[in-house]
């Protein structure tokens, strides 16, 4: 009786640590392996751009303008092809399979959905026609109880199911290009700039609903964001880009106290008073950030 | 008024032909903004596919119908992957140029294999469709026509409004980009709207067959009348194609009744360059949403 309760025991434990070993080792849900980008044949965008996202998480991608953050999201999910853009060096992989220069086709029906910069609606569909496109990957069926789902989240999306999308504020349309995503019940989400023009009340709301996805759907998020101060609340885990690199990594937590991160992004600088973008820059020049 | 009532069921009908054609033009523009020149041929094939099966083969009318049906949207598809597909994401002027090769060779083709003598179907139509209302008569064809037409715009407008095929094809012709980030197989889009074309047209051609006698130079040149349709009806809208088809249709059948039948063929074309120097977008256009 004795024994048999050690042997449970111990084999409780082996289950332990052989899960925290699966864990660490296999939750890589994504992993980009220092890819470089080009478009039109020419024009180099991304230089060795390396990152990982593990399962659950949400990666936050910040950036200024141009630094290749959306270039990035596209290499994932195989819309580079349409803008003339090739991942020439490197390896993108998903679950442990490659899927670089693979075709959006084959990289949505795989779980990874990118919602793209600047809300692309639909607008001459009515939002609820809008949301039923997000079924393509399953051949359209079924969407009720997606489309229950995604009004539960965004309950204003409802009172204009039936209004063409054309009509719609800014602020629906973000919840709409979310809610469309939801509906291809993605694994790894691409949010590209969610908080774009909207009005910081929203931008919170926006945000609040992310995190909701991602603790209750187990979506695995990556988002790109000008708004580092929002993205870094509800991130685990971050990178900046700067001109097609990477430049700094590291947990949300630890970037929301970085003193770069402060002054560059979050405006919040130590010393009070902001210095001008010249010294930051030279400042950073030094620490090889640029 | 007998006249005028007349010419108002013969407008109406015919114009519900140019509408079922055009909206097989319209479904190609506006999924892949290709201007399909070879629209007149897809018509003309259409209906020898059905002399084939109904005339040649002597397969019951139901049947070579059904057929007709299968075999053009087949056809389409085929015609689609072989010689469209290649040149998605080459420049626009190429692949309307290739849809006037494609037209100037289905018609080489045709008239290698029928000649271009008028050839016609039996008889088939039961002399009970005929509708008799007071002086005004509704011959068995109009009737016909009216089934057809009515019925084909129905079923496709149901498709393009509910089903989920319909949504992604019109979410394609909204926004590429983002349609295929959601997934949307793009490609399969533009073959499906090929092979609706052909099946419409398919339907115009044989009914137009049935009125006017099946040949290939004349039924050609009737699928081109879709110019004048949708120029009217503004070239990206499917409910102005259906509207713009019946109006060319009964100005032409007018035109024909109190002028004369020579101004009939040309008074389309007529309606095209005028519309053209007013109103550029056609009149009933999709009002441009724009965000400011
Ligand atoms: N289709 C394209 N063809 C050529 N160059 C492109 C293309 N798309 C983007 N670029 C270039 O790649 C660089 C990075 O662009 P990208 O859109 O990835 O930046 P970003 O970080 O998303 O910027 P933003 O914050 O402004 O959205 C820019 O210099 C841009 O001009
Ligand atoms: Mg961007």
């Amino acid at each position: 009786m004795e024994s048999c309760a050690f042997q449970l025991q111990v084999v409780a434990v082996f289950i332990l640590i052989s899960t925290e070993f699966l864990t660490m080792e296999n939750n890589i849900k994504l992993l980009v392996n220092n890819i470089s980008v080009v478009y039109s044949d020419v024009i180099q965008v991304l230089k060795g751009v390396s990152l990982i996202i593990r399962a659950g998480q949400i990666v936050s991608l910040l950036g200024s303008n141009g630094a290749g953050k959306t270039t990035t999201l596209r290499a994932i999910s195989g819309l580079l092809k349409p803008e003339n853009g090739k991942v020439t060096e490197g390896s993108v992989e998903y679950d442990g399979k490659p899927i670089q220069n693979s075709s959006p086709e084959e990289i949505t029906r795989k779980g990874i959905i990118q919602v793209l910069e600047g809300r692309q609606e639909f607008k001459y569909l009515t939002v609820e026609e809008n949301l039923r496109v997000g079924t393509a990957t399953r051949w359209g069926k079924p969407f009720k109880e997606d489309l229950e789902l995604v009004y539960r989240y965004f309950p204003a999306l409802q009172a204009r199911r039936k209004s063409l999308a054309g009509y719609c504020s800014g602020g629906e349309l973000q919840m709409l290009v979310i809610g469309r995503a939801l509906m291809a019940h993605p694994e790894l989400l691409l949010l590209d700039e969610p908080s774009l023009g909207l009005a910081p009340l929203l931008v919170k709301e926006i945000f609040q609903i992310i995190r909701r996805i991602n603790q209750e759907q187990g979506t695995t998020l990556m988002v790109v964001e000008q708004n580092a101060n929002m993205a870094l609340q509800i991130a685990h885990y971050g990178y900046v880009m700067e001109n097609g690199k990477v430049v700094m990594e590291s947990t949300a937590d630890e970037l929301r106290e970085n003193p770069d991160i402060k002054e560059f992004y979050l405006g919040t600088a130590a010393s009070g008073a902001l210095k001008s973008y010249k010294d930051v820059k030279s400042y950073k020049r030094r620490k090889r950030w640029l | 008024m007998d006249f005028f009532l007349q010419l108002l069921v013969n407008g109406i009908s015919l114009g519900l032909l140019y509408a079922l054609s055009a909206l097989g033009f319209v479904m190609i523009f506006k999924s892949s903004s290709v201007l399909n020149l070879a629209h007149g041929e897809l018509l003309a094939i259409g209906a020898f596919l059905f002399l084939v099966f109904s005339t040649w083969a002597r397969l019951p009318i139901i049947l070579a119908f059904g057929l007709t049906l299968v075999g053009t949207f087949a056809l389409g598809f085929v015609v689609e992957r072989l010689f469209l597909r290649p040149l998605i994401g080459e420049n626009l002027i190429e692949v309307i140029m290739m849809t006037l090769g494609l037209g100037i060779m289905f018609r080489g083709l045709l008239l290698f294999i029928f000649g271009g003598d008028i050839h016609s179907y039996p008889d088939f139509l039961p002399k009970s469709l005929t509708i008799q209302w007071g002086a005004v008569q509704i011959p068995s064809v109009n009737v016909a026509t009216f089934i057809i037409g009515i019925l084909f715009l129905v079923i496709f407008g149901f498709f393009f409004k509910y089903s989920s095929q319909g949504i992604y094809m019109r979410s394609v012709a909204d926004n590429q980009p983002a349609a295929l980030s959601l997934g949307v197989h793009v490609r399969r889009v533009f073959a499906l709207s090929w092979a609706i074309a052909f099946i419409v047209a398919a339907m115009s051609g044989i009914v137009l067959g049935i009125i006017n006698g099946i040949n290939v130079h004349e039924l050609s040149a009737i699928g081109l009348k879709v110019f004048p349709v949708v120029i009217l009806g503004g070239l990206d809208s499917i409910g102005g194609a259906i509207l713009g088809g019946i109006i060319i249709g009964l100005i032409e059948t007018f035109t024909g009744g109190y002028f004369s039948t020579a101004l009939k063929e040309i008074i389309p074309y007529i309606v095209l360059i005028f519309i053209l120097m007013v109103k550029p977008y056609g009149l009933f256009g999709l009002v441009e949403i724009e965000r400011v």
